[in-house]
């Protein structure tokens, strides 16, 4: 059957801007996760806040720029101040009770928002407007601001990681956390900090989102749900592996939607976790262990 | 200046150090010898806040280190060399120097000056610098840890079994390690298998049996008279 190449390059652009944003999404998630096997299930919420701060700081200043960097400072201190008073009491107990935690601070968030804001949603206008001729289609470039400033911050926080004196002490916790604090890193101190820059992220995914569907409580839930599926799939904890897994499923839903409507398209994603976890279930882009 | 007072330690509800005391004086190499399972490895992971102390006392310079965050020990000037090495395995060489280097206070001078110092003794690890910890050899990782320890200008090291599993070439160069430690002033409480090493290198030497100290003798003693070591190591 042919598709012709317009619509081929098309999805192409298609999955590899959404591949982005939700490599920014999962790359938070698989962050915490590496570092405190903690799985947050509060990331969505922190992403929800994220968005709702960044639009009562434009709505004041006006400032797409302002709500962003004002939303990821906002949204990592309270990540710093969960993982304090929530999380650092459970550290080495069963995984279990930091999921039943994490889930617990997402319901507490959730009905917070609903209280505070209502239901109805509120916009942040977008930076750029304007958009390109894509073949038959006009591309919003808005949609490929947000993937290069995705790929901007997953690459600060790779140059952090790799070079910086912190992202050497967050990379040693994450290998030896007892070897670690006989070196002198302040693993809890370590700890507090990789949940801020995660709850960071979110935020920052989050105000990214929002000028494409306005702020409500469920903003970024698809992508959160979608954001577990490849941490999974690229090996829980492993960044490089979610950023890849982020960027194939993507582009694998994209190309499925020539064929099925993209609601149906969604089910891939499904589809390559359970492969996943069938087949490799540490992941694809991780060595098996021997 | 490192004291610890009748310290008793229990892993869950068994009992492993009944009321060690154990003291080594500033630049002073004291060893510890006993078999295997004997609470010797356990001391130590009791001085570092690993293992908790569950009575008795534990000092640095008079300051009492139980109950003390591991991580504020360094600053103390405490440095840990554990038996199984740990090394960051997927950190570079250089990266796993600098989880010791990068402190608060070390001037770009200083960093520079020590670990030149390390490259000079341990040249090895000038070579493989940008290779990931994990990938070097036994005894290179060992020559790791002990470096790794010495980017924190440590007062005292404890050191866990250095020279286990390593060929006689690089036992050799543990204990010139050691002898320049010594002779820089560090102190090193030193836990070991290795008898003749041991008495080599130590000033006194504490034997350990069933979690408590057994006997305490200076190195010269044991070496001019071995029916202790027998008895109590079987060697």
């Amino acid at each position: 059957m042919g598709i012709p190449l317009d619509q081929i390059l098309v999805q192409t652009v298609n999955g590899l801007v959404s591949g982005m944003i939700l490599a920014l999404v999962a790359s938070g998630l698989t962050l915490i996760f590496g570092i405190m096997d903690v799985v947050n299930f509060a990331h969505g919420d922190l992403l929800m806040l994220g968005a709702y701060t960044g639009s009562g700081v434009f709505l004041t200043t006006g400032n797409f720029w302002a709500a962003l960097v004002v939303a990821v400072i906002v949204i990592g201190v309270l990540g710093a101040a969960i993982q304090v008073t929530a999380l650092r009491p459970l550290l080495g107990r069963d995984p279990l009770t930091t999921i039943l935690a994490t889930f617990g601070m997402s319901l507490v968030i959730q009905n917070y928002a609903l209280w505070q804001w209502g239901p109805s949603a509120r916009n942040i206008t977008e930076p750029i407007g304007g958009q390109f001729t894509l073949f038959y289609l006009e591309y919003p470039f808005y949609r490929i601001l947000i993937a290069l400033l995705s790929g901007a911050i997953i690459g600060g926080l790779w140059l952090f990681m790799k070079y910086g004196t912190y992202g050497i002490w967050i990379r040693a916790t994450t290998q030896d956390r007892v070897m670690a604090s006989a070196m002198g890193i302040p693993v809890p101190t370590v700890h507090a900090v990789v949940f801020a820059i995660g709850a960071g992220m979110a935020a920052a995914s989050g105000v990214l989102f929002a000028p494409l569907v306005g702020v409500t409580q469920t903003i970024g839930i698809d992508f959160t749900l979608r954001a577990f599926v490849v941490v999974v799939v690229g090996g829980m904890g492993n960044l490089g592996g979610s950023i890849l897994a982020s960027i194939f499923v993507s582009l694998l839903e994209s190309y499925a939607s020539l064929f099925v409507s993209p609601a149906q398209a969604v089910i891939v994603s499904f589809v390559v976790l359970v492969i996943t976890l069938l087949f490799r279930p540490t992941g694809l882009f991780v060595p098996t262990p021997k | 200046m490192l004291a610890l007072k009748d310290v008793h330690a229990h892993y869950a509800k068994s009992h492993v150090l009944h009321g060690v005391s154990i003291d080594v004086g500033p630049g002073e190499v004291v060893g510890l010898l006993g078999r295997n399972g004997v609470g010797k490895s356990t001391t130590l992971k009791t001085v570092m806040g690993l293992v908790r102390a569950t009575s008795g006392a534990i000092t640095f310079d008079g300051r009492s280190l139980v109950g003390r965050a591991t991580h504020s020990l360094p600053a103390l000037g405490i440095a840990y060399v554990p038996e199984d090495r740990r090394i960051f395995r997927l950190l570079t060489v250089l990266e796993n120097l600098r989880t010791g280097l990068d402190r608060r206070g070390v001037s770009a001078e200083r960093r520079d000056s020590l670990l030149e110092k390390v490259y000079r003794h341990f040249p090895v690890l000038r070579e493989r610098r940008d290779q990931a910890g994990g990938t070097l050899s036994g005894g290179e990782q060992q020559m790791l840890a002990i470096a790794r320890a010495m980017m924190l200008e440590p007062r005292i090291i404890l050191l866990d079994e250095p020279t286990e599993g390593l060929m006689p070439r690089m036992v050799g160069q543990i204990r010139e390690i050691i002898e320049l430690l010594h002779g820089e002033g560090v102190a090193i409480l030193l836990v070991e298998q290795n008898v003749p090493l041991t008495l080599a290198v130590s000033e006194r030497v504490y034997i350990m049996e069933k979690g408590a100290v057994r006997h305490h003798a200076p190195a010269s003693e044991l070496r001019a008279n071995d029916a202790v070591i027998h008895q109590y190591l079987g060697v």
